[in-house]
């Protein structure tokens, strides 16, 4: 219902602020404009999602993410202390990540879900599970392959340049995330 | 702009395709049969797209975004971020395709390989969509009490909105 609110609040206040700066005009061109704006998109989009999927596909059919998740495994335990000894949570946290780093979103959220469900002691959330969360919701794909296509549907230069960029933000807003979740789960003690 | 980063995308189709092939994977096969996956999550946010694109454009055309920027202009600013990414800032921890209809519409306005077009983009690849992981996650292994797993996530946006604006002046504009 959330998007319901927010959709008809962005119609709303359009349709006022054209009224009072006198663009109402405007304001109707560009709802067509934005609907047609939407099919043009997902066309040249299209074939950078595609492309990247395919190359998801085959990565995973080689078994590098496995691999991957493998070598991740180390890392991980260490920034989840209490699960460290539980086979079925670590396993299928390290499928998360590594499924997340290559950009397999299908395959990322059940696994993270697989995780959560194993870190789990009550309806509270734990320190481990909402560490897991956290991770989660700061996107650290290596390959951002959408914003790629957004660029390349734009008539960027080289849509992929932003790659450094994206992954030193990536590491920035993780590690935030990361520090914050170990100093809120010291001073956020358990009520 | 050329430099080691141009070879990530070739270098790694081809390492992956050859990869996969020395472990006997029908590597076209799989190519194929991504494509088609890819395809569908195209299909699947097409929709969204076509409303949420229309409710961005309205919103530009009317001057309200505009009124947004500049009533955040101050504050962003003063963190170097440009005032433009106000509304791209808000949406984006709140629905993936409102921000990436957002972006699209931020990246075609100010131009793709501009400063603000460049740093939309950024954000866009480098953030998730907090609050909807959140409730995804707890939601689904019946979580009431979600702690401080919000601030913290928002933390790690904003930290993301920052770093992108200044890595982006830093690398590309300097």
């Amino acid at each position: 219902m959330a998007m319901a609110w927010i959709w008809t609040g962005m119609v709303a206040v359009s349709v006022i602020f054209g009224l009072i700066n006198g663009t109402i005009g405007a304001v109707g061109t560009a709802a067509l404009e934005g609907a047609s704006a939407a099919v043009q998109l997902c066309i040249s989009m299209g074939g950078v999602i595609c492309l990247w999927t395919g190359v998801m596909e085959v990565m995973e059919r080689g078994g590098l993410s496995e691999k991957l998740s493998r070598l991740l495994r180390p890392v991980l335990s260490r920034l989840f202390p209490n699960s460290a000894g539980n086979e079925e949570a670590m396993e299928a946290v390290s499928s998360n990540v590594s499924a997340n780093l290559l950009g397999l979103g299908n395959a990322a959220t059940p696994m993270g879900i697989r995780a959560a469900a194993a870190m789990r002691t009550g309806t509270e959330a734990n320190n481990d599970l909402c560490t897991l969360v956290v991770m989660n919701t700061a996107s650290i794909q290596l390959i951002p392959a959408t914003v790629a296509g957004v660029r390349a549907a734009a008539g960027a230069a080289n849509p992929f340049d932003i790659l450094p960029a994206v992954w030193i933000t990536s590491i920035a807003s993780v590690t935030a995330g990361l520090l914050a979740a170990k100093l809120f789960s010291r001073i956020w003690k358990r009520s | 702009m050329s430099n080691i980063f141009d070879l990530v995308i070739p270098a790694l189709i081809l390492g992956v395709s050859v990869f996969a092939l020395y472990k006997k994977v029908d590597v076209y096969t799989a190519i194929t049969d991504g494509a088609a996956k890819g395809l569908r999550v195209v299909i699947k946010i097409f929709p969204a797209l076509v409303g949420l694109l229309t409710a961005v454009y309205m919103f530009q055309a009317s001057g309200a975004m505009d009124a947004l920027s500049d009533f955040f202009a101050p504050a962003l600013e003063t963190i170097g971020i440009p005032k433009e990414l106000a509304s791209l800032i808000f949406i984006r921890p709140i629905s993936g395709s409102g921000a990436l209809a957002v972006g699209s519409e931020i990246i075609t306005e100010y131009g793709v390989d501009s400063l603000i077009g460049v740093t939309a983009a950024v954000m866009l690849g480098s953030t998730e969509t907090t609050f909807y992981t959140v409730a995804v996650y707890f939601g689904a292994v019946g979580i009431r009490k979600t702690r401080w797993a919000i601030p913290a996530a928002l933390c790690a946006d904003f930290v993301g909105f920052f770093v992108a604006a200044l890595t982006v002046r830093l690398l590309f504009f300097s």
